[in-house]
């Protein structure tokens, strides 16, 4: 179980300063929740962990070592929020996932992990020989956790990974991110600017605001019982959530039936 | 496929034809008139255009017209040798960058760019006197100097490749810089490069053509098309066209490659909504400035916009796709309408249809599409329309940093539609385009007037967009997903700003989202559509409890809220949204709904409209969901 922990991270660009003096521990098999305004410094956050995005000042270290940046063993992954970017249009799927994977297999070996990735993401193996066209939103989302797996990394990074998706495919997602944790393990620091989301996944939450962290504890307690006044801020900017009550006019609650499903 | 397109344009026919053409003068032109082209006719030196010989003959009598076909081989084959050095030189200039440390990336760069901005022709005879006279100095003096163009576009499109997430992925897999170089940049550059390439060809050919002319390039006894004209030069008064023969040569050929270039960049660069037009921010619907110009139906009093029958048909490779298929509903004053649905429900079709944004080749038909009593399917040339609709329809996109010319200032390109549909004079409009970025609440409205596009946040490009918008007074604005990209404070503050412009203009509101808590919280009525068809209405308070719908109450039960329980996997709707170009019969949504049987499948649900106005279709609508659907995954 490995710990990724950020020590006093600055970012610096120039004279801006998007991240001031960061520290959050991200600790084996759990799922942290980063929230915050688009600009707060999210996403430089989990770059400069995987070393997309210049660290000023302060260290990022897993298990107390610095996170390597060098060479073919690369523990900390990254999944974007844009699937429509983020996998090579030129490579088939299986070439994109192979490509992650830490050591050179055979033709046979490697064909085999692929399926392997494929169906922990819930997809065929008959996948691997498509382009990325001719998948949906969704479906190449997985793929892009498929292939981060394929570095058999032990946190992931996953920079609003939802957030391009449609609502009847997001919930799929993060199913999917649910189960791999389960199942696999897996750290993971979840940005996300939807709270309702981050409430499904995480574990803790880190609020962040003009690149620092103004709050962190418990899910429950931070959306439950915010302290911060940013934190009730964001909490009051949710658009009034539906109330799914079965209200009493007799009609069945159309949500429970469905919600037995998947 | 797209090579395909690329024919049945009038220029890349015509284009490709003649490179055609040329290719094949090349090929076989030495063998076939060699012989016509080297025999010495003593009897005629430096004749004139005859029956025998077409253009005339030089001074050792020999034709002139088959000398110029035997030269197309050495002229084109220069002209590509010369271009692929400097194509190659220039894709290693250009990658280099990317491979090297910061320092030396910083050196070649603006190396190259100091070679770009070196008159071109200077460079090309400074190498060629370099390089010395003859034809292979010629070559490398020409591709060279062709080199630092080729290196700057890589370069620019390398750093375009580069910004996309895929690069990045790739680096945080460990994949080496040349292999992330090689395996993923520059194949997706290859495209661009080839086609510059093609178009580079036309023009290195008449430079090369010119230094043969100059007499520094092809020497006797060998002869191009500069060389011929060098030649012909001598008596150009008495016999012209003896060296306009080879210019005219070296014109089509040009011509040929450029032409053939260009339908191939048109081809590649081509919308990704083939028939929409790229239309800036907003464009206006009804009628301002002249009155209304075709008396339409009027439907009901008090209707801003009634929509009837509509249908979009998108020219597909194989069939057609059929993107909207028969969608009626009316927007009174002052309402707010949501649609929600899947991407691909045809959303995004709809609004641009009614807003009159689509165009040939996308068939947009309807029994009537009447918006503040004009008709907008009246025979008419979109662009007159539009100015005519004046600024009373305003359309807000998704993602604002497409809708603004990025290379304009954001002020003057709202001035811009003050000018245009308002009449007003440059500062006035100027000035009206600063109330209207204060009026969004924009802080510093003179100095953000001032900026350019990508200096503003999502956020507040997005409240620019809606002072646009209000430049004039708005009858009906459709936003479509105008919140998506933005962030849950930033989507709140351009909600409200929605909420105050209709409050102020009194004007209606078509909201496209598919966050239903949005549309729930926004709207007065929803539609809910599903594979080209509006499925359900009802008020958007009902949405959450009363809708009746299995494609709505699914939709809904898929939003996860804070109520939401967390022991539980989220609820999604099976399967996947249905093809537009392959609809089956039946109920579109039959194969991922829990409550479908044979008449489902056998037979399509009319839209049914109970008392209280509200519509769906559905058999067996309103009826309980099975709890125990199968286990499911999308
Ligand atoms: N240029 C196009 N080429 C092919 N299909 C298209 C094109 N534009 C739209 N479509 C299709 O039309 C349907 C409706 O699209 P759209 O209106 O964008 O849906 P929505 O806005 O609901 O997401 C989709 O199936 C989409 O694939
Ligand atoms: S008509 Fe049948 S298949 Fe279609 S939504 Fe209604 S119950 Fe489901
Ligand atoms: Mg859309």
């Amino acid at each position: 179980m490995s710990l990724l922990s950020f020590r006093g991270v600055s970012v610096r660009y120039g004279s801006h300063t998007v991240l001031k003096d960061v520290s959050l521990d991200v600790a084996g098999g759990e799922v942290v929740g980063l929230v915050g305004e688009s600009g707060s410094g999210k996403s430089t956050l989990a770059r400069a962990a995987v070393g997309l995005a210049p660290v000023t000042t302060g260290e990022i270290l897993l298990d107390g070592r610095p996170v390597p940046n060098r060479g073919r063993a690369r523990p900390v992954q990254m999944v974007f929020q844009d699937p429509y970017s983020s996998l090579d249009p030129r490579m088939t799927v299986g070439e994109s996932i192979a490509e992650a994977m830490r050591e050179r297999l055979g033709k046979e070996a490697r064909r085999a992990e692929i399926a392997r990735l494929l169906a922990l993401v819930h997809l065929d193996a008959s996948r691997a020989d498509d382009l990325p066209v001719r998948l949906s939103g969704g479906q190449r989302q997985r793929v892009a956790l498929a292939r981060a797996l394929a570095a058999r990394p032990e946190v992931i990074l996953a920079d609003e990974i939802t957030s391009a998706l449609d609502v009847s495919v997001q919930g799929a997602v993060l199913n999917l991110v649910r189960d791999m944790r389960r199942e696999l393990g897996l750290s993971m620091l979840f940005i996300s600017h939807n709270l309702a989301v981050v409430r499904y996944v995480a574990d803790h939450v880190a609020v962040l605001y003009a690149g620092e962290i103004v709050e962190y504890g418990p899910t429950a307690r931070v959306l439950g019982a915010p302290q911060h006044d940013y934190t009730r801020h964001l909490l009051a900017a949710l658009p009034g959530a539906v109330r799914r009550t079965s209200s009493g006019n007799g009609r069945p609650a159309p949500t429970s039936a469905l919600k037995e499903q998947t | 496929m797209r090579a395909a397109r690329v024919l049945l344009r009038p220029v890349g026919f015509a284009g490709f034809g003649l490179l055609t053409v040329v290719l094949l003068v090349a090929v076989f032109g030495p063998v076939l008139w060699d012989g016509r082209a080297t025999v010495i006719d003593t009897g005629d030196l430096l004749a004139g255009p005859s029956g025998e010989h077409w253009i005339g003959t030089d001074n050792l009598g020999r034709d002139l017209f088959f000398r110029v076909l035997v030269a197309t081989r050495l002229s084109i084959t220069l002209a590509l040798a010369a271009t692929a050095i400097g194509m190659v030189l220039g894709v290693v200039l250009g990658a280099a960058p990317m491979l090297t440390g910061r320092r030396v990336a910083r050196f070649i760069t603006s190396a190259v760019n100091v070679l770009v901005a070196f008159p071109g022709l200077l460079l090309v005879l400074f190498f060629a006197v370099v390089f010395g006279v003859g034809a292979r100095g010629a070559a490398l003096a020409v591709g060279l100097a062709g080199a630092p163009a080729f290196a700057r576009l890589c370069h620019t499109l390398l750093s375009g490749v580069s910004e996309r997430d895929y690069i990045a992925a790739a680096r945080i897999a460990g994949v080496s810089k040349f292999r992330i170089l090689v395996r993923h940049a520059l194949p997706n550059i290859a495209e661009p490069l080839i086609v510059n390439a093609t178009m580079a060809a036309g023009g290195v050919l008449l430079t090369f053509s010119g230094l043969s002319f100059l007499g520094l390039g092809v020497q006797a006894p060998s002869y191009d098309w500069g060389k011929l004209m060098q030649d012909g030069l001598n008596g150009i008064y008495v016999h012209p066209l003896a060296a306009l023969g080879p210019g005219i040569a070296v014109v089509l050929a040009g011509l040929a490659f450029n032409l053939t270039g260009e339908a191939f960049a048109a081809a590649f660069g081509i919308d990704v909504i083939p028939g929409v037009a790229r239309v800036r921010a907003v464009r206006g619907a009804a009628g301002e400035s002249a009155g209304p110009a075709v008396a339409a139906p009027d439907p009901e009093p008090g209707t801003v916009l009634s929509v009837d029958g509509l249908r979009v048909t998108i020219p597909g490779a194989r069939r057609p796709i059929h993107a909207v298929r028969g969608v009626t509903f009316a927007i009174r004053d002052g309402e707010a309408v949501g649609v929600v649905g899947e991407s691909g429900s045809g959303k995004s079709v709809t609004a641009l249809a009614v807003a009159r944004l689509i165009e040939e080749p996308v068939r947009v038909d309807a029994n009537h599409l009447v918006f503040a009593g004009e008709d907008l399917m009246a025979a008419d040339d979109p662009a007159s329309l539009r100015k005519r609709l004046g600024t009373s329809l305003v359309v807000v996109f998704q993602d604002p940093m497409t809708s603004f010319n990025p290379a304009h200032r954001v002020g003057p390109q709202l001035a811009e539609v003050g000018r245009f549909h308002q009449g007003l004079g440059r500062r006035a409009a100027f000035a009206r385009a600063v109330d209207r970025l204060h009026a969004v609440k924009l802080r510093e409205p003179e100095r953000r007037a001032r900026q350019y596009p990508f200096e503003f946040s999502g956020g507040m490009r997005q409240r620019a967009m809606i002072g646009m918008g209000l430049m004039g007074t708005p009858r009906l604005i459709i936003a479509d997903e105008p919140t998506t990209a933005l962030d849950v404070t930033v989507q709140r503050q351009v909600l409200a700003l929605l909420g105050e412009v209709r409050g102020d203009t009194g004007a209606a509101l078509l909201l496209i989202s598919h966050d239903v808590s949005v549309v729930t919280e926004v709207c007065d009525r929803v539609l809910v559509m599903y594979a080209g068809l509006i499925v359900e209405e009802l008020p958007a308070r009902d949405l959450g409890t009363l809708a009746r719908h299995p494609y709505t109450r699914a939709l809904v039960a898929a939003v996860p809220d804070m109520e939401t329980d967390l022991t539980r996997p989220l609820a999604v709707i099976p399967g996947t949204p249905v093809d537009p170009s392959d609809v089956p019969a039946g109920c579109a949504f039959a194969a991922r709904c829990p409550l479908a049987d044979d008449h489902c499948r056998a037979v399509e649900p009319p839209l049914q409209a109970d008392a209280a106005g509200n519509r769906v279709a559905c058999h067996k609508a309103g009826w309980p969901l099975p709890a125990d659907s199968a286990e499911v995954t999308v």
